[in-house]
């Protein structure tokens, strides 16, 4: 890349306030054994507000996994687990966070040690054998919240599993922290759980302007306090930044990618350890990735009348707990509201409920929209399965075709 | 006017110079270690045989892997839109473009008037490519030249069903030891090719004509069992190496004629 480094895409000041946020909260998570603060290691999907609400801090490898990819100390940490005989085959997540349980490595030194764990399987059913595995390395206990898949519509009976499952958890909590649930504080931090989505939803949907103020490649990095602390004021405070400082971009007319010459869609995880470089090579064609169907997957619905069935509907909803065509029907309708040219995938090695079923995705949503799709083949953190000159090939070799 | 187009692949870098839209001079070298001599040799060849110093030339697209690292000034274009440009100018009324070259194989979907309309590449893997070809040539102790004209004299090609680089060796080599012959080696790994460019082109659409590029074209071996495969038949350009290069060049008089 020519520009190594320097980023092409106008830079967000609310950054610095981002970096702060999330320096604050693993300071306080990796500091917080030894003292009366719980934590619990949880899966992206998970219902977090029920720890906000106890004073638990959630701690999130996959959010960590993100950050050692990005920091490219992954595939080391990877290697510790693959030494261990865990498969190159599994999820590199799983991985780098069995390797760095082991060697404390990667950006931050290592996550915190947990108290317990809640591992939600609407993401993925990696996460079960994952967390098995992490509840044996640490010896401690595990709550296992089944979501049902989607094929066709939600059935009432699902839901009512799923919000039964709430009450347990509920349960579980109280059992582990020896504290009393408060519905009280619950609906506080479903409320602001439910701003703090609004925020995220206002600041996602300001792409659908021309020219857009906001790549995915942003959103990627602004999407860490949604994951991680939703439910919290400080998000809430942060979310209203980033979406005051979007309005005035759209109002000083300043576009994240300079000359915004294509709108395009992108599917699937990030690929952590490349996202500057891609980033510019898009930026430096005029073409801004306008939304995606990754950091869309948190902003879910709670409704503070009925926050168990409406959070059980939420959580169980989520993109990769979904059929395939109920995917198509999502794709299309970013496609559609951001008025996009076109969709870029990563078929991600690592993420099968993700990458699997992309070339019929692909398939449906040209024949359905006349949008041409370009798969990109990678790994969201295992940069050994990257090949940089054939992905920058197939990239602009589209951009190229969009162009005449 | 004159242009030219230098096209830097995996193996080997190829120049073509056109003056008003006749090709003047072309070239063919090694790329070997360094890709930026390799692409500064291509060119100074064409201009050589094209009788022209370099400030003669108006405009120059480069293409091929090694675009990025030359020496001289020229716009860069992704050989997927240079393959098709070339293709559609030799054979005007090609849709389907199969360029199978020293690292990559690709399919190119064209429309009617040459522009792309879809494509695939290869993954992360050499097996159909040049490369692949050069392996089993070495094990089969056969020129790579001769690898074509040797498998169409078998009557019955040996399966191979590996199809990565270095197990496909070695199955050869095991092949060889069974005592099966040489010619119905070379046949099956021919096929094997087919079968797997076949499986990656049928993603997108397949329209008559079809025309073959890239080294691997030379092979008559390939371009047969690619034949029997897609059940068609393939046009094969007189020098199937040069066809990116002349799309580079064409590209490169087409952006000239725009700033001019």
């Amino acid at each position: 890349m020519s520009e190594e480094g320097k980023k092409l895409y106008v830079k967000i000041h609310a950054t610095e306030d981002m970096k702060k946020l999330m320096t604050d909260y693993y300071i306080q998570a990796k500091t917080a054994p030894g003292t009366e603060k719980k934590i619990c290691w949880i899966t992206s999907g998970g219902p977090v507000e029920f720890l906000i609400a106890m004073d638990v801090i959630p701690v999130y490898p996959e959010n960590h996994g993100a950050m050692c990819g990005a920091s490219r100390t992954s595939v080391q940490l990877a290697e510790v687990a693959e030494e261990m005989g865990f498969s190159r085959d599994l999820c590199s997540y799983a991985r780098l966070d069995i390797g760095q349980a082991v060697t404390g490595g990667g950006p931050i030194g290592g996550l915190p040690r947990p108290d317990f764990l809640l591992c939600c399987n609407n993401i993925c059913g990696t996460v079960l054998k994952w967390y098995e595995h992490v509840s044996r390395y640490y010896d401690v206990p595990m709550f296992f919240f089944d979501t049902p898949f989607i094929h066709k519509e939600t059935k009432e009976h699902a839901l009512e599993y799923v919000r039964k499952q709430c009450v347990d958890l509920i349960e579980f909590l109280e059992k582990q922290t020896g504290k009393e649930f408060s519905e009280e504080k619950f609906a506080e931090v479903a409320l602001k759980s439910v701003e703090a989505v609004d925020l995220w939803k206002r600041v996602l949907s300001t792409a659908e302007h021309k020219p857009s103020p906001l790549t995915c490649f942003d959103a990627f990095i602004h999407m860490a306090p949604i994951v991680t602390l939703r439910g919290t004021q400080q998000v809430v405070d942060y979310y209203r930044l980033l979406l005051a400082e979007m309005e005035e971009r759209i109002e000083k007319g300043i576009s994240a990618v300079p000359d915004e010459r294509f709108r395009l869609v992108w599917d699937n995880i990030p690929i952590w350890y490349e996202m500057r470089n891609l980033g510019n090579l898009f930026a430096s064609r005029g073409a801004c990735l306008v939304a995606d169907t990754y950091t869309s997957a948190w902003a879910v619905d709670i409704r503070v009348d009925e926050p168990l069935k409406s959070m059980a509907d939420a959580y169980t909803k989520v993109y990769l707990n979904i059929s395939i065509d109920l995917m198509v029907e999502q794709v299309i309708s970013l496609i559609e509201r951001f008025d996009a040219d076109g969709l870029v995938m990563h078929s991600n090695r690592s993420c099968k409920p993700y990458s699997l079923g992309q070339y019929d995705i692909a398939r449906m949503v040209t024949e359905r929209t006349g949008k041409p799709v370009a798969i990109i083949e990678a790994d969201m953190t295992d940069s050994r399965a990257y090949s940089e000159a054939q992905v920058r090939e197939r990239i602009e070799a589209f951009l190229e075709s969009l162009e005449s | 006017m004159r242009v030219a187009g230098v096209d830097i692949g995996s193996l080997t870098a190829k120049a073509v110079m056109l003056e008003d839209g006749e090709i003047i001079g072309k070239s063919l070298v090694m790329t070997g270690h360094n890709s930026r001599l390799a692409g500064r040799r291509a060119l100074d060849l064409a201009l050589k045989e094209a009788g022209f110093p370099e400030d003669a030339i108006q405009n120059i697209v480069a293409t091929g892997y090694g675009r990025l690292s030359i020496d001289f000034p020229a716009e860069q274009v992704t050989e997927i839109t240079c393959h098709a440009r070339g293709a559609h100018k030799i054979v005007p009324d090609a849709h389907t473009v199969i360029d199978l070259g020293g690292q990559d194989s690709k399919a190119i979907a064209l429309d009617d008037s040459g522009r792309v309309v879809d494509f695939v590449m290869n993954d992360k893997c050499a097996a159909g490519t040049g490369r692949f070809l050069e392996v089993m040539a070495h094990a089969l102790e056969i020129g790579i030249e001769n690898l074509g004209e040797a498998s169409l004299q078998s009557e019955e090609p040996a399966p191979i069903s590996s199809v990565c680089t270095v197990f496909a060796e070695s199955e050869v080599i095991s092949r060889i030891a069974e005592g099966v012959s040489k010619v119905d080696i070379a046949a099956g790994i021919h096929q094997a090719i087919a079968s797997r460019i076949y499986a990656m082109a049928a993603r997108i659409p397949l329209k008559e004509r079809f025309v073959m590029t890239g080294g691997v074209a030379k092979n008559i071996g390939v371009v047969k069992a690619l034949e029997s495969k897609f059940k068609t038949s393939f046009v094969v350009p007189p020098e199937p190496q040069h066809v990116g290069a002349l799309g580079a060049a064409i590209i490169a008089a087409e952006r000239a004629s725009v700033k001019s």
